[in-house]
C-alpha cells in the first residue's frame, strides 16, 4: 500500500510511502478520501517523511485534500517534507497556506 | 560542434503505470554521466511531468504511444525528447503558464513550470491534431564519458 492511514485521538494520520506521480496519486487520493468522508476527522496530517519521489501530482494531492478538509470544516497539516522535495513545494506557492510542519519522526 | 556520444530510444503505451518506467529508464541512461542525486531527481521529475502531460492531455480520450529519445553530447549536454501523437496544444503560451490547467481540480497546473525550473532549457512544439514534442535539456559536467565502445 502506498498510504497507511491511522486514527489518533484528535487527528487522522496518512503516512505516504514511495513515489507520488499521477499514477500512484490516484490510489493514495482514493484511500485518504474514503477514510475522511467516512470518519470526518477534525484534522488530517499527511506525513511525507517516507516519500522517495514526487512530481507535481503531489502538489495536486495536497491541494485536493486541503479543499476537502476545508469543505468538511477540518484542518490539514503536511508534515516531514523531505529536503529534496522542498523545491517543488516552494515552486507551488503552497507555503502561504501555513499547513507545513516539521515534527514527530 | 557538439558530438553525439550516446543515444537511446524507447516507446511505450500511454498508460499511467508507465510513468515510473519512463523516468527510471531515462535516469538509467543518464546515470552513465555520473550525475549527482539531485541532478538525477531533477531529470526524473521533469520526465515524469512531460510523460504525465502526454497521458492526461495528449491522449486524454484514449491510449496512444509515447516516444522518448535521449542523446548525450560531448561536454555533458543531455537532450531528452518526449513526444506524443495526441491532440496537440492550442495555445502553448497559456499551457505553460504556472497554475493553468485543463486537467481538473487534482492537477496543479505546474507541469511546465517544474520542467522549466528543474531543467536548464525546455522547448515545446505542438500541432493541434498532430501531437506535442517537449525537449528537455540539461548539462551534467562532472565526469564526461569517453568515446570508447
Amino acid at each position: 500500500m502506498a498510504v497507511k492511514i491511522s486514527n489518533y485521538n484528535n487527528f487522522a494520520l496518512a503516512l505516504i510511502e514511495g513515489d507520488i506521480d499521477h499514477h500512484t496519486a490516484k490510489d493514495i487520493r482514493e484511500s485518504i478520501d474514503y477514510y475522511i468522508e467516512k470518519y470526518t476527522p477534525k484534522m488530517l496530517k499527511m506525513d511525507f517523511g517516507q516519500v522517495k519521489f514526487m512530481d507535481s501530482s503531489g502538489i495536486g494531492l495536497i491541494m485536493g485534500r486541503f479543499k476537502l478538509m476545508n469543505a468538511l470544516k477540518g484542518k490539514l497539516k503536511v508534515i516531514n517534507i523531505p529536503k529534496n522535495l522542498e523545491r517543488m513545494i516552494k515552486l507551488s506557492g503552497l507555503m502561504s497556506l501555513g499547513i507545513f510542519e516539521k515534527e514527530e519522526k | 560542434m557538439q558530438e553525439v556520444i550516446n543515444e537511446m530510444n524507447v516507446n511505450f503505451l500511454s498508460r499511467s503505470s508507465n510513468e515510473g518506467f519512463a523516468r527510471a529508464v531515462v535516469a538509467a541512461f543518464v546515470s552513465q554521466l555520473d550525475p549527482t542525486i539531485d541532478e538525477l531527481a531533477d531529470i526524473k521529475t521533469a520526465v515524469s511531468e512531460a510523460v504525465t502531460n502526454c497521458i492526461v492531455h495528449g491522449y486524454k480520450s484514449g491510449i496512444g504511444k509515447i516516444y522518448i529519445s535521449s542523446k548525450i553530447y560531448s561536454g555533458g549536454k543531455i537532450l531528452i525528447k518526449i513526444k506524443d501523437r495526441g491532440c496537440g496544444i492550442e495555445n502553448i503560451e497559456q499551457a505553460m503558464e504556472p497554475l493553468f490547467t485543463t486537467g481538473g481540480s487534482e492537477r496543479s497546473g505546474l507541469g511546465f513550470a517544474v520542467m522549466q525550473s528543474f531543467m536548464d532549457k525546455i522547448k515545446v512544439s505542438s500541432k493541434v491534431g498532430k501531437g506535442t514534442t517537449v525537449t528537455l535539456q540539461k548539462f551534467i559536467i562532472r565526469r564526461p564519458i569517453s568515446n570508447e565502445k
